[in-house]
């Protein structure tokens, strides 16, 4: 589609660079440097979106000390632990494929992402588990909450748990995207997409998926572990 | 293999990943054990504190902070200062007000 009369502009021709080097860069590595800039710009939001979050926490257990002291107690410290353990294993085995990816090896990255993936399930259907034993407990905010006054004022308690819905639901949404994410890597590294030349979506997937891993990391203690004593 | 290593100088060992791992395991279990000690008032800065060095561990080595442009560290300094302004200003009002009367619950 040449037009030489038309534009001055260099034709995206097979000799300016390997095939996985888009048109607006110069080089492979502009192109890398650009991407994981880009996703750390990315966490960057995701850090004020959740930023917010914690604030209101924050403010609200600063004012209602004893209700989430209270409505804390509910939750189960133990699940909050393995379900810590089971994210910081899938952002073990994260980085373990960011560093096959590096080396060129295929199948041990398609089984590291898998893992993940895989991870990140048990993750959410552990949460799954947690929430309905709430419902149960009629400790999801709404008409049918209920508290025991004699632990705590009931309103107060039932902040405890909006904030807990509200950060461990979007939390649990962004692992689960997370594993959209990595079902797209799959299916490009079983195509052979990724090489030690070109491996960055791997790694920019990791910062996301370890950024996701840092949020647990906050809202565990803070959430399931208020004055356990 | 080691030609590749060569290639990407910045590549992180299998081992020290595995290390940082366990590291980070046995952080969560001492935040869980912890939590179990009354400790008074500073149980919940312990937490946090241990809260702070497992990101921190997560950052540096798993998303390769440590390897990582300067521009990079720019983003990272720029997201942090934010959040403790955004948490330190709030809370330094909030905390500050004085007494405020109790809301009592409609019976």
């Amino acid at each position: 589609m040449s037009d030489s009369s038309a534009t001055h502009f260099p034709e995206h021709a097979d000799n300016r660079g390997p095939s996985h080097l888009a048109e607006q860069f110069e080089a492979p590595e502009q192109q890398r440097d650009a991407s994981t800039l880009g996703m750390w710009i990315f966490l960057g939001t995701e850090l004020m979106f959740f930023g917010g979050m914690f604030l209101a926490y924050a403010n609200y257990r600063y004012f209602f000390p004893q209700a989430f002291h209270a409505a804390s107690s509910h939750l189960s410290a133990t699940m909050g632990a393995l379900e810590t353990m089971i994210l910081i294993t899938s952002s073990f085995t994260m980085v373990l494929g960011v560093w096959a990816s590096q080396m060129g090896k295929q199948k041990m990255l398609f089984w590291c992402l898998t893992l993940t993936a895989l991870l990140g399930g048990a993750f959410l259907v552990s949460h799954g588990f947690e929430w309905y034993h709430d419902y149960e407990e009629h400790h999801v905010p709404g008409t049918n909450f209920r508290f025991d006054p004699q632990q705590a004022n009931p309103r107060s308690a039932e902040m405890f748990f909006i904030l807990y819905f509200l950060m461990t639901g979007l939390h649990s949404l962004h692992v689960l995207i997370g594993m959209g994410i990595l079902a797209v890597m799959i299916g490009f590294t079983r195509r052979g997409r990724f090489s030690p030349e070109y491996n960055n979506p791997i790694e920019v997937s990791g910062l996301y998926w370890h950024f996701v891993d840092i949020v647990w990391i906050f809202l565990f203690p803070l959430f399931y572990l208020i004055h356990r004593a | 293999m080691a030609e590749l290593a060569q290639a990407h100088p910045n590549v992180i060992s299998r081992t020290t990943y595995t290390v940082i791992f366990i590291v980070l395991l046995i952080l969560t279990l001492v935040t869980y054990l912890v939590a179990f000690v009354d400790l008074g008032r500073w149980n919940t800065p312990i937490a946090l504190v241990i809260a702070t060095c497992k990101m921190s561990l997560v950052a540096l080595f798993f998303m390769h902070v440590i390897h990582s442009a300067r521009v990079t560290l720019l983003v990272i300094a720029a997201s942090a200062l934010w959040l403790s302004l955004l948490l330190g200003g709030t809370l330094a009002d909030a905390m500050t007000r004085g007494n405020v009367e109790i809301i009592n619950f409609p019976k």
